[in-house]
């Protein structure tokens, strides 16, 4: 079981740990620009008003149109049964929008959506919420693999267990993961936070840039360059507010999590001696 | 990218040839060149099916050759020449296109020299040899397979089936899946992603007296785990030597009589969505594959990194 330390700092939950340098595209959020809001198009929408869709004889671009079409209608809430796991639905959704799927999705299921939350009564194929970029999507079943691959932000949560790659290149936002993760879960990682309450599988964060995971089971084998590092009380103050978000864990030791960080010895070859750079490897 | 199904029914006979087709053609955007239908049936008698072809399908797409319709006839003759010098009764025979034939005969001897007598005739290979497999595959989606077949007619208990995205051999039946696992009988091999390591195994193999009829990488699989069982190997103990002795990404299926097992690559890095319940195994590389057999809502998962797992009629 890993010590828990008292440390106040961002740091050290894996938030901003270095300074980012060259040429950097990172862009802060400014509060007082309204227009950030909202995307160009985006529809307002009443949460209360609520409709259902059966995409039983709908393909997947009839089903996306038709959530568009209800969006632009002030509908903010929609029940979508039957999508059978069919493949590419819900995704590009740039909206508030409570989206309900009865049922189960096939491969790239709600990708690249900014806002809405999603709830999945089933289980979700390949590379489901793929860069996304806020928002929270709940999967009550299981996932397949590359689970949040490339997301930037939003709570991404399966109460199943996920496949491999899980997180790949992830840029921000939380994976939360209530049974067991595949191999290269956070493979090349470069911010942002993984929660695996069961097992984990081989080369667990290999080449992780950035970021924080942390395992409540077994991990098979850490990847090149991750570490384990200290669990402080910031990061089980943090892990409790998380998976009271994401209604799983509510009875689970925190206490016994491992914390994976990078050694970031892998990524950053100019600072690094040529046996350094061999080692890390 | 090729789309790999499989299912098996526990005590339970049903119409296994259109499941199969249902399930290939939902995947058939991963792979329109070709499908392939490996079905365990009811047989007939104990006797052996045998089916073979003695050319390409020449049509539209294809790799192959145009050799003409009457050399078929001549290799055919040939091949009915071998089947009584070396003692077997053709029962029953049927000609299914100007290139491929369903035999019926009696055997009761040695499969490898049998086959080695029937391939030495030029082009003519055998798709499969069972008491139960009929290994059917040819260009077209599982629909124009099927029917051109007659498929959806064979019942029986299990089978696995593919969809194949050309990549590095031909669009041709000889480099299409299933493929049988030679010299064993009713032993079939589907596979979706590449092997690194082909060319080295394929010559240690050769070595050892073992057959390839293409340059496709799958055809690797089948015969490396037939080989493993000529020494004595269980299926599950040769599936799990492949993992670490078969190099590359990769998801396959195989099948026996009684038997339907799958195994994964270390990497994860192909798909396969695994249905499981007290009466039916279902696998396929897509969920809606196995949504064709069960359409409402249901339990699947994505087996894990180097798993290996087989199950019984």
């Amino acid at each position: 079981m890993a010590n828990i330390k008292n440390d106040s700092t961002a740091e050290s939950m894996g938030l901003h740990s270095e300074a980012l340098k060259g040429r950097t595209q990172q862009r802060f959020f400014d509060s007082e620009a309204a227009e950030n809001f909202y995307y160009f198009g985006a529809h307002d929408v009443d949460f209360n008003k609520r409709t259902n869709v059966d995409a039983l004889n709908l393909t997947c671009r009839e089903l996306n149109e038709k959530i568009n079409t209800l969006m632009s209608e002030g509908y903010g809430t929609i029940v979508v049964k039957n999508p059978a796991g069919k493949h590419s639905l819900g995704v590009g959704i740039l909206n508030k929008l409570n989206l309900i799927f009865e049922g189960s999705l096939g491969y790239f299921g709600v990708g690249s959506i900014d806002g809405p939350v999603v709830r999945i009564n089933g289980r979700v194929g390949w590379s489901c919420a793929e860069n996304m970029l806020a928002g929270k999507v709940v999967i009550e079943k299981n996932a397949g693999s590359c689970f949040g691959a490339a997301i930037r932000g939003g709570d991404l949560i399966c109460k199943g267990s996920v496949g491999a790659r899980t997180g790949i290149d992830m840029k921000g936002g939380t994976i939360i993961i209530g049974g067991d993760a595949g191999a290269f879960t956070g493979f090349m990682m470069q911010r942002g936070r993984i929660i695996i309450l069961g097992d984990a599988g081989a080369n667990l964060g290999d080449s992780m840039y950035d970021g924080t995971m942390f395992v409540g089971g077994n991990v098979k084998s850490f990847g090149s360059d991750a570490v384990e590092a200290e669990l402080t009380a910031n990061d089980i103050a943090w892990l409790k507010r998380k998976l009271k978000v994401a209604e799983i864990g509510s009875d689970f030791d925190l206490t016994k999590m491992t914390k994976i960080v990078s050694g970031k010895k892998l990524w950053n070859y100019d600072a690094l001696e040529p046996h350094e750079r061999k080692g890390a490897i | 990218m090729c789309g790999i199904a499989g299912l098996i029914h526990k005590n339970k006979t049903v119409n296994i040839g259109k499941e199969l087709q249902d399930m290939l053609q939902a995947l058939k955007h991963r792979g329109p060149d070709s499908t392939g239908f490996a079905l365990y049936g009811e047989g007939h008698d104990n006797d052996f099916l045998m089916r073979f072809k003695v050319g390409e399908n020449v049509g539209e797409g294809s790799s192959a050759i145009n050799e003409g319709a009457e050399i078929y006839d001549l290799r055919k003759a040939q091949v009915d020449k071998y089947l009584i010098e070396l003692g077997a009764t053709v029962i029953k025979e049927e000609q299914i296109t100007p290139y491929s034939f369903k035999y019926i005969l009696k055997y009761d001897k040695d499969l490898m020299e049998f086959s080695k007598k029937i391939e030495s005739v030029e082009m003519v290979e055998i798709l499969s040899i069972g008491k139960s497999l009929e290994l059917v595959k040819d260009l077209g989606d599982a629909g124009v397979v099927s029917n051109q077949y007659g498929l959806h007619k064979i019942k029986g208990t299990h089978g696995i089936g593919h969809t194949r995205m050309a990549t590095e051999s031909g669009v041709d039946i000889r480099s299409a899946h299933p493929f049988w696992g030679y010299p064993f009988s009713d032993v079939s091999v589907v596979h979706n992603g590449q092997l690194t390591n082909y060319w080295n195994n394929r010559r240690a193999l050769e070595r050892k007296g073992m057959r390839f009829m293409s340059e496709c990488d799958s055809e690797l699989i089948a015969v490396y785990l037939a080989e493993k069982m000529r020494k004595g190997i269980s299926l599950e103990e040769g599936m799990n030597a492949s993992l670490t002795e078969l190099d590359g990404v990769f998801t396959y299926l195989v099948a026996t009589i009684d038997s339907l097992g799958m195994a994964k690559d270390t990497m994860a890095a192909k798909p396969m969505v695994l249905y499981e319940s007290d009466d039916l195994i279902a696998l396929g590389s897509e969920e809606i594959a196995i949504r064709t057999l069960l359409p409402q809502e249901i339990d699947t998962y994505d087996p894990y990194e180097g798993e290996v797992k087989v199950w019984q009629i």
